[in-house]
């Protein structure tokens, strides 16, 4: 299976290479995979671009942590409301419906052009999936371990937090993945619409110049972020899971 | 199911009520320099939407929306199916799927504008991306976990491999197939919308960003109004129809 992955991958990059060197795609629409990695291992060692990187990586960082709190102090204490949970679950339905990159523009005339817009759109994009993903694992925690709880007098705080949350730790680690999927989506892709700095902007402005050999570098580097620390939660999610024996 | 829909209706109606409310007290709080109230974005909106240039713009991101769904929809079924029916491609393509899902496509657009030049083909492709892969997953899903006696039940009966699709693989994934095709629906206008907001010439996105430099709180109000409308209503829609689906199954 990792040998059918890694040919699929490998015949997709060989088949791009091959069309970049006879020329089916010109050099202005894109460079060859080889020079691309080349470009990128010399944007790396330059560094020239490390405080860009590092801005947006801060911005991600923070948009990530406040969906994951917010989303996963409000997910636990929705569980406990009924009837407004219910009156919330049409929101839940539709929210991802909802081009939330839309009100960008809005933001900016609120806040002014600078990492706030950016970091609110990826914690809006985040939050939601957090709490949904925060409201199914409490779902499923088993009646007798509430009911433990009951026994040995735990408030509702301690209950949370000793029995239920980790019951459900592999929901939670789900909750992270979308958040963070959610917040590079958000702060790279504001960055890239409309901004001062970060990331985004740098590829764009490359864009905008025709500059390939900063433009797919930086592509590849978000790329593999993504991938990879997607990857990270994955793996560590199927771990809990396979030690719960529900996968 | 009657008195199911009721309190659902009932839900929604407290829900937009709620939300309203929201929006009233954060215009009170934002004021005049930066946001719209409900009612004057509404009363402006009726107004905008009889004049030529809303129409110019619509019209264009409808057309790019169209084409980028129907594309979504038969490009992913397509692999969905494919990969469905062979066991090996789709344990070995489902991860990859999913993390494609997950990686920022935004970052793609300067790469598809190089590829497609800027107008409505990167706008429909930029869109169409967005779309086929939820739609595949969902697909590829739902032929996957077909149940087993169905499959069967067909090779008893000696069916071909069209007629097996036909008559057991694609009935049996309509539900799952659908749910998809309603995530697909809002990720595709999602992706058409973004695409225009970062380079085009016509669009709703377009005049968002354009509202931005002539700083015209209204028509930003109002077209956010707009795309938040139709993408919440046509997804309750299809959330309708998806609930009956799997209630059906």
């Amino acid at each position: 299976m990792r040998l059918y992955q890694f040919g699929v991958i490998a015949g997709l990059v060989l088949l791009l290479e091959g069309l970049c060197l006879t020329g089916v795609i010109d050099k202005i629409t894109m460079q060859p995979p080889h020079r691309i990695l080349i470009d990128f291992f010399r944007l790396m060692t330059a560094g020239t671009l490390y405080p860009e990187i590092g801005k947006s990586l801060a911005n991600v960082l923070l948009a990530f942590a406040l969906a994951y709190v917010v989303g996963l102090v409000a997910g636990t204490a929705l569980h406990g409301y009924r009837t407004l949970r219910e009156t919330l679950d049409p929101l839940f339905a539709t929210y991802y419906a909802i081009p939330v990159f839309a009100f960008y523009p809005l933001f900016i005339v609120i806040f002014g052009l600078g990492d706030g817009p950016q970091v609110l759109i990826g914690f809006l994009l985040g939050v939601v999936a957090v709490i949904v993903t925060t409201l199914n694992g409490l779902d499923r925690v088993p009646r007798v371990l509430r009911k433990t709880a009951r026994i040995a007098r735990l408030g509702p705080l301690e209950t949370a937090l000793k029995v239920t949350l980790p019951f459900c730790s592999p929901y939670l680690i789900t909750a992270a993945k979308l958040a963070l999927a959610y917040a590079f989506i958000g702060v790279i892709g504001s960055e890239f619409i409309m901004a001062r700095s970060g990331m985004g902007y740098e590829i764009s402005y490359a864009f905008l110049n025709f500059d390939n050999a900063t433009m797919y570098p930086l592509i590849l580097l978000i790329l593999l972020l993504s991938i990879v620390l997607n990857g990270m939660l994955t793996h560590w999610e199927k771990v809990l899971l396979a030690r719960r024996g529900l996968q | 199911m009657r008195g199911d829909e009721r309190r659902s209706f009932r839900n929604a109606a407290v829900l937009v009520v709620g939300l309203l409310v929201l929006w009233q007290l954060m215009y009170w709080v934002v004021g005049d320099v930066a946001m719209r109230s409900p009612w004057q974005t509404i009363r402006y909106t009726v107004g905008f939407v009889q004049t030529d240039l809303f129409w110019t713009h619509f019209d264009s991101t409808l057309r790019a929306f169209g084409t980028a769904l129907a594309i979504a929809v038969i490009l992913g079924l397509l692999i969905g199916f494919a990969l469905g029916l062979h066991r090996l491609s789709a344990e070995a393509m489902e991860p990859m799927l999913v993390a494609l899902y997950s990686i920022p496509k935004v970052t793609l657009y300067p790469i598809i504008l190089l590829a497609f030049g800027l107008g409505m083909s990167a706008k429909v492709a930029f869109g169409a991306i967005h779309g086929i892969i939820p739609v595949a997953l969902f697909t590829l899903n739902a032929v996957r976990s077909t149940k087993p006696i169905l499959v069967k039940t067909g090779r008893v009966l000696k069916l071909s491999p069209p007629m097996m699709v036909r008559w057991i693989l694609f009935p049996s994934a309509v539900p799952e197939t659908f749910t998809g095709l309603r995530v697909g629906f809002s990720l595709t206008l999602i992706g058409t919308v973004l695409g225009e907001m970062f380079a085009a010439q016509f669009g709703l996105g377009y005049l968002l960003m354009n509202a931005i430099g002539l700083y015209n709180v209204d028509v930003i109000m109002s077209v956010t109004f707009l795309l938040v409308v139709f993408a919440a209503g046509v997804n309750a829609i299809l959330l309708a129809v998806d609930r009956r689906l799997h209630f059906r199954a």
